[in-house]
């Protein structure tokens, strides 16, 4: 998938149905615009169920909008996103897209983990009750069963003494931790990461991708948006370079950060190295 | 010093150290401190502009006690008496009422203001505009002669037939009048107050409890709303304060609340300060207890709002005993040793 900025058209876009590679996450010719400015320009991306794909580039590049884009909380003026071969915001009837309800689209995030940069946890509820919230109304999960889930999370991330405090009495990086726990409490098909570790102190970023690292040797698929290279050396299948609202160029980590084709790629790593 | 900075701005030469300070260069010994008492700073200005604020208010306690026109004997045998005691009730049950209907419609209109449809958006904004334009004692008036245009009321389809109606005036009493009035008018003003709480929640909340798929509902009551309360309190405080206090508005109705029956009493008996001191002094103490419910109620809401909450006044009086009794302690044994 090279940089192909080209208008995309509803017929050649596949929505629902068997997909032939096994892609957990497939983008195809996303375009968004806030007024005049384009933020995505005809962005395309497959992510493969279990991989761990890193997004870089330069801020503005649009790589927060792809993500908001994947799980649907920016409605993109043009293109489509599956999850598991599951169209996003629309259904497919005959010849035929249906805007999805609201409450469908929240079902549908389910699948999809978010996490913010600004951690977003609920300030008013103590960790316990900000992990429990969506499975218990989202899914309907019983109190009992989503709060011994809960807890088996927060140690999972290193946290089960601050059960039962509240976000705002935790560093950053445990807040994070916490937020990430919040999303993998839904059991999601891919998890989706805006520059965890960007609101941290340096010496608090570790903490959080070391949590990052151990989803990734469990096989959880994810799309991290970072500046973190190192992190994307070590970690990521896939590193993706976008700018100017395209994807510039993706594949192994080696190639893309060691030998890079295009001149923007390198002038951007040249910065940030 | 400040002659030396002055000479200086006028003179131009540098900042001479005056002969009769101590050297600063002389080497400055901390443990030889040790051993000296420190003399707190004293401020004898403020001492004495709290002085002067307690004489005023002496003053005026004193009159009250020895002014003969305050008639206290009266505000004795009335503060208490039953007829009184029953107004209150009657001005507790007008507050209570109008309270209620107007923060649930207030509610009910905030969510329309800010909901996606055009068309509620509008019907609030008027609803807001029109009842914040009518004063409250013209609308009371206007739902008391309220028989006068609509004799009978009905349920059934919209500009279809009717399934049962009733007589407006046997329905809407002078006490539904005014209620209905009361509420009316706070819905527009608690409306306004739900609004400006909820949109000044940061809406990363939203899209958070949003993106872990949380249905619409819940995303209002249990993320937003519960941040919203913070702002909304205070302000909605007030209100309930001032409809109380307003409820005595409705005396133009002939109901017997407080400043209704006071008025009946001062009129038979010509007492008028003493009576109006027993309607004042139900007002305060009814506040008060509103005051003291408002604090507690928005300690509750803003809970995880601080790394440590802040210590209740009754926490903060006993640890200041404590202190004290610490401090009188060290005293004591300082002034043993010396």
């Amino acid at each position: 998938m090279t940089t192909v900025v080209k208008e995309p058209r509803v017929e050649d876009t596949p929505a629902d149905g068997p997909v032939a590679a096994p892609s957990m996450v497939q983008v195809r010719g996303l375009w968004k615009s806030f007024g005049p400015t384009a933020v995505l320009r005809g962005v395309d991306l497959d992510v493969p169920a279990g991989s761990v794909t890193v997004v870089l580039g330069p801020s503005g590049s649009g790589k927060s909008t792809l993500l908001r884009a994947i799980n649907h909380l920016e409605k993109v003026d043009r293109g489509f996103v599956a999850i598991d071969g599951e169209l996003i915001g629309y259904r497919r009837a005959g010849d035929k897209l249906h805007e999805l309800k609201e409450r469908e689209v929240l079902r549908q995030r389910t699948n999809i983990g978010f996490v913010f940069q600004n951690f977003n946890l609920f300030p008013h509820l103590t960790v316990l009750e900000n992990i429990v919230e969506a499975p218990v109304s989202a899914l309907r999960r019983p109190k009992a069963e989503a709060r011994a889930r809960a807890l088996e999370l927060l140690e999972r991330v290193g946290l089960a003494e601050k059960a039962d405090a509240y976000p705002r009495q935790l560093s950053g990086g445990q807040q994070q931790r916490v937020a990430i726990a919040r999303a993998l409490a839904l059991e999601p098909k891919v998890l989706l990461f805006d520059e965890p570790t960007s609101a941290l102190d340096p010496e608090l970023v570790g903490e959080v991708l070391d949590v990052v690292k151990d989803l990734a040797r469990a096989g959880t698929t994810m799309i991290v948006v970072t500046h973190e290279i190192g992190f994307a050396r070590e970690v990521a299948d896939t590193v993706v370079f976008m700018d100017g609202g395209v994807v510039v160029e993706q594949g192994p980590p080696r190639a893309v950060l060691d030998e890079p084709r295009h001149e923007r790629t390198r002038a951007f790593l040249a910065k940030v190295l | 010093m400040t002659t030396a900075t002055a000479g200086a701005t006028t003179t131009g030469t540098p900042t001479r150290s005056k002969p009769d300070r101590a050297p600063a260069d002389a080497p400055l010994d901390l443990g030889e401190l040790a051993g000296l008492r420190t003399v707190r700073a004293r401020y004898p200005w403020r001492w004495a502009a709290g002085l002067a604020a307690l004489v005023v208010l002496a003053q005026f306690a004193h009159g009250l006690a020895t002014n003969p026109g305050w008639d206290w004997a009266t505000f004795r045998v009335y503060f208490s008496a039953d007829t009184i005691l029953r107004a209150v009730g009657r001005t507790v049950e007008l507050t209570a009422y109008g309270t209620v209907l107007g923060f649930l419609l207030g509610a009910v209109v905030a969510a329309m203001r800010l909901s996606r449809s055009a068309i509620l958006q509008t019907v609030a904004w008027a609803y807001v505009w029109v009842f914040r334009s009518i004063p409250l004692i013209v609308q009371l008036v206007f739902w008391f002669n309220l028989s006068y245009l609509y004799k009978r009321f009905g349920f059934g389809i919209p500009f279809g037939p009717t399934f049962g109606d009733f007589e407006t005036i046997g329905v809407l009493g002078a006490l539904g009048a005014a209620v209905l009035g009361l509420g009316l008018h706070q819905a527009a003003f608690a409306a306004e107050i739900i609004r400006g709480g909820i949109i000044a929640v940061d809406p990363g909340q939203r899209e958070a409890a949003a993106a872990l798929g949380v249905p619409r509902w819940r995303q209002a009551w249990r993320i937003v709303l519960p941040q919203a309360m913070r702002g909304i309190l205070p302000s909605a405080a007030n209100e309930v304060i001032s409809l109380f206090k307003g409820t005595s508005v409705v005396y133009v109705m002939a109901i017997g609340e407080l400043f209704y029956q006071v008025q009946v009493v001062y009129g038979r008996t010509g007492r008028v300060v003493p009576l109006l001191m027993v309607a004042t002094v139900w007002y305060v103490l009814l506040t008060t207890v509103l005051s003291i419910g408002q604090y507690y109620v928005e300690r509750y809401f803003a809970r995880g709002a601080d790394r440590t909450p802040p210590p209740t006044p009754l926490q903060r009086a006993r640890s200041l005993v404590r202190g004290l009794r610490a401090r009188t302690a060290t005293a004591v044994a300082l002034g043993g040793r010396s």
